[in-house]
């Protein structure tokens, strides 16, 4: 295990992204609501660059207990990391994916110290 | 390597990059060298390029001044030309590259187009590329026969002049304008031996049946020519039923699928096989899953309606069976069982042909074909070029790019 320094936090915007590279291995560095999560940069879909894509709130039917629908609504509390290959979602907070959760992103340790965001490899 | 000397050997800030297909699919690329795809020959026969982007220009080819202007005004893609339902297939936004494709930079020349087809096929390690328009799929649902003639000459002739003839990597089979079976022999007899023309293609959603008498001197022409016809699914969203669907997903599922069985299946059951039995066809962009049930269903009810299909010698499933497919939706990821009965049904190993469908939105990489456990490496090959370079007729010669890295090895190993 490692400690490699990601950046500076105040260099990753809020909603910014890094990709780390070290070597072959690409990591996603991903800043939302003050908050850093970092995941392999491959999708186990058919490999694509999961951590570039944008992130977007998870949609949701909003049905009542009577069963009628009342449209489609976001759950900004559920913030989905979207593959920009063919749209495959996983949640930001553990990376599992929201249609079948045996699809997971590796996912890496983040600390922040001294201003700065390490990542544990 | 310890991963205690692991060094960051390169930073990428997403904030300020701009968009390049290239990056966009760096890991096709890796997925390529990977697999040493520079060895053998790779044939993407569905992809596309966004033919509306280049309205004005396509305009200027347009002979009817009328129209033309009407294009120059408004373009190509919009309601009232190229209509549709539910075309919300990028996703709202979570696709980049739909959104961001627009502000890709490519050089003065050659074309744009080319630029762009170049650039994702050195990524996915294809050849070459048989592209196909995409709003243009839906103009044989326009009532308007003369602007789907006019419009289909324009686009054929912009292709092959500004596109096709300018890169030998670069094929199409050209748009047919179904609507007019006349103009359709016109088509034929003027691009039929342009460069870059391996066939032609009518786009599925649309009212005219297949068998109709109409249509009979276009297929011996095809016939008679050895070029193949291909039938390009579509959404069809205004179809009365598929018009319920409120969701891209249920219309994509269904609307896709249900265009390619409707025609091959009065293709089959009025006995255009035994009519025309050197006659390529080919089934365009509607994945895989519908092809046994299909068989099933056309085979149980031939043996109970003999009267209705008199014409064919053999079930028709075995018609289906020497028909060719593209791959691309490919289902069944998740069921490898079903998914090798499948191939063994349509006889997949000679039947198949690899498609990307780049950039659309469910795109697959030639990895979803090569990756298979139950294919043999010869099968594999065929599936993914050696079926298209046979039925095009095509001179399989490999990318710059795999051509160097090929060089690259020989050197390393000697
Ligand atoms: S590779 Fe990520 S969604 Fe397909």
């Amino acid at each position: 295990m490692s400690e490699i320094l990601v950046a500076a936090r105040d260099d990753i915007p809020e909603g910014g992204a890094r990709i780390i590279e070290i070597g072959n291995l690409e990591i996603g560095v991903i800043r939302h609501e003050d908050a850093f999560y970092a995941y392999r940069n491959f999708c186990p879909h058919q490999g694509g660059p999961v951590c570039e894509g944008i992130r977007m709130a998870g949609v949701y039917d909003d049905v009542d207990p009577e069963g009628l629908f009342h449209g489609q609504k976001f759950d900004k509390a559920d913030m989905h990391i979207v593959c920009p290959w063919h749209g495959y979602e996983y949640r930001l907070k553990d990376g599992v994916n929201v249609c079948d959760a045996r699809l997971k992103l590796r996912k890496y340790e983040v600390t922040e110290r001294d201003g700065n965001v390490y990542i544990t490899v | 390597m310890n991963v205690a000397d692991r060094q960051v050997t390169k930073v990428r800030d997403l904030t300020t990059e701009p968009f390049n297909t290239s990056t966009h699919l760096a890991h096709a690329q890796q997925q390529a060298d990977a697999r040493g795809y520079e060895d053998f020959l790779i044939v993407d026969v569905d992809s596309h390029h966004y033919e509306n982007e280049a309205s004005t220009e396509i305009a200027d080819y347009v002979e009817n001044e009328v129209m033309r202007n009407e294009i120059l005004y408004q373009g190509i893609s919009r309601k009232g030309i190229s209509t549709g339902f539910g075309q919300y297939q990028d996703l709202g936004g979570r696709l980049v590259r739909y959104p961001r494709r627009k502000s890709e930079e490519v050089p003065e020349t050659p074309h744009r187009d080319i630029t762009l087809m170049r650039r994702w096929m050195d990524a996915m390690g294809v050849d070459i590329a048989c592209m196909f328009p995409t709003p243009l799929l839906n103009l044989g649902l326009s009532p308007r026969v003369d602007l789907e003639v006019e419009l289909a000459m324009g686009y054929n002739r912009w292709l092959c002049e500004r596109v096709l003839q300018e890169d030998h990597r670069l094929k199409s089979m050209l748009y047919l304008p179904f609507n007019d079976p006349e103009a359709c022999l016109k088509v034929i007899e003027m691009f039929g031996d342009k460069p870059g023309v391996i066939g032609f293609m009518v786009t599925s959603t649309r009212y005219r049946g297949v068998y109709d008498n109409a249509y009979v001197r276009t297929y011996r022409m095809l016939e008679e020519r050895g070029l193949p016809l291909g039938f390009h699914t579509g959404l069809g969203g205004q179809e009365p039923g598929l018009s319920t669907c409120n969701r891209f997903l249920t219309l994509h599922a269904l609307g896709f699928a249900w265009h390619n069985m409707l025609h091959l299946s009065n293709w089959v059951i009025n006995g255009l096989p035994e009519r025309f039995p050197k006659l390529k066809v080919m089934w365009i962009e509607a994945g895989l899953a519908w092809l046994p049930f299909l068989m099933q269903r056309l085979d149980n009810e031939y043996m109970m309606r003999h009267s209705d299909a008199p014409l064919l010698k053999r079930k028709p499933s075995e018609y289906m069976r020497e028909m060719f497919y593209t791959s691309q939706p490919m289902e069944m990821v998740d069921n490898a069982r079903a998914l090798e009965l499948t191939f063994e049904m349509i006889g997949a190993e000679t039947q198949l042909l690899y498609s990307s469908d780049y950039p659309h939105w469910d795109m697959d990489l030639p990895s979803v074909i090569y990756d298979l456990p139950f294919l043999t490496e010869g099968a594999k090959r065929n599936i993914l070029g050696g079926n298209a370079q046979r039925v095009f007729n095509l001179d399989p010669v490999l990318s710059e790019r795999k051509r160097a890295r090929q060089a690259e090895k020989a050197r390393a190993s000697a």
